[in-house]
């Protein structure tokens, strides 16, 4: 009984202290053997740098302005072009859940485009928008689009039938139908692909950048290896792992949010 | 039908019957003779699945306010002809009808499965039984009404995850209530509970039916359950009545009493003969 009474409060938003801590053990300690193995000449300085050369550098490019710009323009790169392919493969996943005729018309093309794997496409792309910012947002459009569409459609067609004939014996319309059952039904589904889709994004993006772009987080770091700067070549990496980590706790707090009802969301 | 009484009383009419147990309930009920239920009509219901026929023309009245419950070894056909009654199959051939106009809020049905939204916090699961008055004004008193009656007013804020078995299953009763239903049809409602729980179950049942007045139509293969709470006892068997069976025994019913039991032990025979009968084809 006090269990299930404390259940409310534990669910509630806010992030156990104890394990946010935990989860950063691990990085923590990687960096700093690895500033002790640059420190004490085990690993040479032109191989990798040590973590302090790091952040110097990326203190330098901070003041100078260059690193907000440029993890700027890969964000609003990555998140235009998620919202973009997210959005249709999000429209494609529910036409096709919900209606067989929408399903048949496009479900056979999608699997076919989907076994081509999108970067492929770079070479097309290129010839098609030049490095223009169009190039990065079909890109990562397109490789952001099929776990979302793929997913919600998993979601839709999963939905327990019994709820559904539930709905319709209490005199639910379509639309209450889709909004009380339907869609709830399928949401935990569809976050999976949302968070599939989220690592895609960044693969995408940083393919793009470093091979067509002149400006964003890649291109500075493709920029960093002509001049042999290692330590801005580092750094950009280390943003990427920063940044793909941030989108995966914005998915984490959402899903908090709207599935505070599913028992895997309340028991911690 | 004539050979279904003569299972009990070879000398009464069907009809006399169905007035006989209208005024036996009346006089139980005291000053209340006027019932909210639906009667029930059904004349020569058929209804087949593929090649599989199910139900091989079906007649049958239930008078308003009447507790009917079905019985039968599974695959009889006794879901079927209650999915029928709901509205959730089509008719092949046949009618079913009741004596006016039932909106659908009128007609409810409880199934095996609580069928609540995981989703959606315990009060607006009951909600949902309100069909088109669920925008009305008086909503959520309503539906906190009808959880008061199935005593889970505390619980209206939970979410089914965290209910147990038969506390979910008050709250899909609660929901079939709310819409104050003139026919209500139960599908094996305690089916998946445990022996308590059941117990519990069934007196809870057999209250809401004895203060609100609906037609109750229960379909059940445990036949202790059908005659504890039962006015009459349907045995279905190869998709036609086989047995109608009055229950006379006055309520509040002693369960495990030597009436009810004796009661149980001749349906269960009858049961019983019919499967070894159709064994030895």
């Amino acid at each position: 009984m006090s269990l299930i009474e404390s259940l409310p409060r534990v669910r509630s938003l806010r992030l156990p202290r104890a394990d946010g801590l935990i989860q950063w053990i691990v990085p923590l300690a990687i960096i700093f053997i690895w500033q002790a193995a640059c420190v004490t000449g085990f690993v040479p300085a032109r191989v990798l740098p040590a973590p302090s050369d790091v952040a110097l550098a990326g203190w330098k490019l901070l003041l100078s302005g260059e690193l907000a710009r440029n993890i700027w323009v890969s964000f609003w790169r990555a998140s235009v072009g998620f919202v973009i392919g997210g959005g249709i493969g999000f429209a494609f996943g529910l036409m096709n859940g919900l209606s067989q005729l929408s399903n048949k018309l496009t479900d056979t093309t999608l699997q076919m485009v989907r076994n081509i794997p999108h970067l492929a496409l770079i070479p097309l792309v290129i010839l098609w928008f030049g490095i223009d910012e169009s190039a990065k947002l079909f890109l990562v459009a397109l490789g952001v689009f099929f776990p979302i569409y793929l997913n919600t459609l998993h979601g839709i067609r999963t939905v327990d039938p019994q709820l559904i004939e539930m709905g319709r014996i209490y005199g639910m319309t379509d639309g209450e139908l889709f909004r009380r059952v339907i869609f709830p039904g399928a949401l935990p589904s569809i976050f999976v692909g949302v968070r599939f889709a989220l690592g895609i994004m960044w693969l995408t993006l940083i393919v793009a950048e470093t091979i067509a772009a002149s400006s964003g987080l890649g291109y500075m770091a493709m920029q960093a290896r002509e001049f042999m700067l290692i330590d801005v070549v580092v750094l950009s990496i280390l943003i990427y792992a920063l940044l793909g980590k941030l989108a995966d706790s914005a998915a984490r707090v959402l899903e908090r949010l709207t599935l505070s009802w599913h028992p895997a969301f309340q028991k911690h | 039908m004539q050979e279904a009484l003569r299972f009990l009383s070879p000398d009464a009419e069907p009809v006399d019957r169905a007035e006989f147990i209208e005024q036996a309930r009346s006089t139980r009920r005291g000053s209340e003779v006027w019932s909210r239920g639906l009667p029930l009509t059904i004349r020569g219901l058929r209804k087949s699945f593929g090649d599989n026929e199910v139900l091989r023309g079906i007649d049958l009245h239930i008078p308003a306010g009447q507790f009917v419950a079905v019985v039968g070894r599974s695959g009889c056909g006794k879901s079927t002809l209650l999915r029928l009654i709901a509205g959730l199959e089509t008719i092949d051939a046949g009618t079913i009808s009741f004596s006016e106009q039932a909106r659908p809020e009128d007609v409810r049905v409880m199934f095996q499965e609580p069928r609540l939204l995981p989703w959606a916090r315990v009060l607006s699961n009951v909600e949902v039984g309100l069909g088109r008055d669920r925008a009305s004004s008086d909503a959520q008193m309503r539906a906190e009404k009808a959880l008061t009656e199935v005593g889970l007013d505390d619980k209206r804020g939970q979410w089914p995850a965290v209910l147990s078995g038969g506390q979910k299953q008050r709250v899909a009763l609660a929901r079939a209530l709310v819409s104050n239903p003139r026919v209500l049809a139960f599908d094996e409602p305690l089916g998946a509970l445990d022996a308590l729980t059941r117990i519990s179950m069934q007196r809870l049942l057999e209250r809401v039916w004895h203060d609100q007045a609906f037609t109750a139509i229960l379909v059940t293969h445990d036949v202790s359950e059908a005659v504890a709470l039962a006015d009459r006892v349907l045995v279905i068997e190869d998709g036609r009545i086989a047995h109608d069976i009055n229950v006379d025994i006055p309520r509040p019913r002693q369960r495990g009493s030597a009436e009810l039991a004796a009661l149980e032990g001749s349906i269960l025979r009858g049961l019983l003969q019919s499967a070894d009968d159709t064994s030895d084809l």
